[in-house]
């Protein structure tokens, strides 16, 4: 669709309207686009002021967590807010990074802005029902702040993610041993693959004896593939060992935020 | 053969220009419509969370404030009005009640600051418990209204400009006559005036 008229535009004289409009587009674009981080991790410093060993501490903890719970819980710090209140930027920080599964959204973020002086712990959709704003702020209040303004950033989030943790592990709905691992579910049942080799079959049967049908179905598949932008299927949490990546859950703007 | 071929590429020839049609958009306006008034719900929910802690607090701030008559008659009123003002999916095209519900709410907005405003001069008030946990879940309420609106407005932005744009235009002038575009949030007055800060 975007190729097609991308070439009307075109055709209708003007490389010069193109040009403006594809320069119009991404100005608005770039207004919009803060930078994020990048996800590389459970920890994602990079205001740089966790220490190594509460780090290598605190890592095991949310691993633990989610393989336990499916909870994906990340511990963040930014060197700037750019200029936006802690609450939208957590906000769209946690949907950016689609923390949690998509289909529990038990995602949870917890937001240090040195340089603003301001916390934020963002619960998912999911995890409002256990993890309260009540419950956030009181962490934030009794936990988090005095240590932070006392200096010890590293003591204060530890302490926070170890409340949370306890929090959240106290309450026996969310934590469950997960009935499979993700590796087992490999199987499908067998009626679907019957029902698939005959779809195949009688596809190839259809383009073989009708030309018609040859090409509308090129103009089928043309058409799927431009038009395919929008829906992705996001996979699924960590896996075993490597990369870790958002599950694709988001958040409402539950939570608390402090400052001091 | 019971089944001859014209007839075969006949039902296929049917099934293929439907899925080409879907493919050209056809099916957009039908959800763009469904996805914004899901987020419209969404926004009513969360100002009905609010709602609802309200007598709650007002509770707990007699207490203590009991002086206060004035204030907290002010938020019992306002939150009456508030809640009697429900829009019904189908009238989210109706510009003036989606005004109307918006000057409720921000009605209801405005005597609840004024509430906490005066909580602050009861120290007592200030360090209950109570309070302070009704604090929080307001302050996370209102923060549930700024983004479920945000929310809103981007779906209907999206379904307004595909009612506005080719192809959907097409469809719109169609098969789609009866859909309108949705309404949206007004800025109020008072988040055109920078709030005063005073040392």
């Amino acid at each position: 669709m975007a190729a097609g008229c991308t070439s009307l535009l075109l055709a209708r004289g003007g490389l010069r309207l193109t040009i403006a409009c594809i320069a119009l587009v991404s100005t608005a674009l770039a207004l919009f686009a803060v930078n994020f981080p990048a996800l590389t991790g459970r920890i994602v410093d990079q205001a740089n002021i966790i220490a190594t060993d509460t780090r290598n501490s605190i890592e095991p903890k949310l691993a633990d967590l989610e393989v336990k719970s499916g909870i994906q819980f990340v511990v963040a710090t930014v060197t700037s807010l750019e200029g936006q209140e802690i609450e939208p930027y957590a906000n769209e920080l946690f949907r950016t990074w689609k923390l949690g599964e998509k289909t529990k959204n038990n995602g949870l973020l917890l937001l240090i802005a040195p340089n603003e002086r301001r916390v934020r712990i963002e619960v998912g959709y999911g995890l409002e029902g256990t993890l309260t704003d009540a419950l956030s702020k009181v962490i934030i209040t009794n936990a988090i702040t005095p240590r932070f303004k006392a200096g010890d950033f590293s003591g204060g989030i530890s302490r926070g993610v170890d409340d949370i943790i306890t929090v959240l592990t106290t309450d026996a709905s969310e934590w469950q041993k997960r009935p499979t691992l993700r590796l087992d579910n490999q199987q499908t049942s067998d009626p679907a693959n019957w029902l698939l080799i005959a779809a195949l079959i009688a596809l190839v049967t259809l383009l073989i004896v009708s030309p018609g049908f040859r090409w509308l179905f090129m103009n089928l598949v043309l058409n799927i593939v431009f038009n395919s932008g929008g829906s992705s299927s996001s996979s699924g949490g960590s896996s075993g060992g490597g990369g870790f990546s958002g599950g694709g859950g988001s958040s409402g703007g539950g939570g608390a935020s402090g400052s001091w | 053969m019971a089944i001859s071929v014209a007839c075969i590429r006949g039902v296929s020839v049917a099934i293929l220009l439907g899925l080409t049609v879907a493919g050209c958009g056809y099916n957009n306006i039908p959800t763009y419509e469904e996805q914004a008034k899901a987020k419209w719900a969404d926004v009513q929910n969360n100002y009905q969370r609010r709602a609802d802690l309200i007598p709650n607090l007002v509770a707990t701030v007699q207490g203590y404030a009991k002086q206060e008559k004035d204030v907290l008659t002010a938020v019992v009123e306002a939150r009456a009005k508030a809640t009697q003002v429900k829009i019904d999916v189908s009238q989210l095209t109706d510009p003036a009640k989606l005004k109307q519900f918006q000057d409720a709410q921000n009605a209801l907005s405005g005597a609840l600051g004024r509430l906490l405003a005066i909580s602050e001069n009861y120290p007592d008030l200030k360090s209950n418990q109570n309070f302070l946990a009704l604090q929080s879940q307001l302050e996370g309420t209102e923060n549930r209204i700024a983004v479920a609106r945000r929310d809103y407005i981007e779906a209907v932005r999206v379904y307004n400009t595909e009612l506005k744009t080719f192809p959907g235009l097409l469809w719109a002038s169609t098969f789609f006559r009866s859909n309108k575009p949705m309404a949206e949030f007004t800025a109020g007055e008072n988040a055109q005036t920078p709030p005063q800060v005073k040392f």
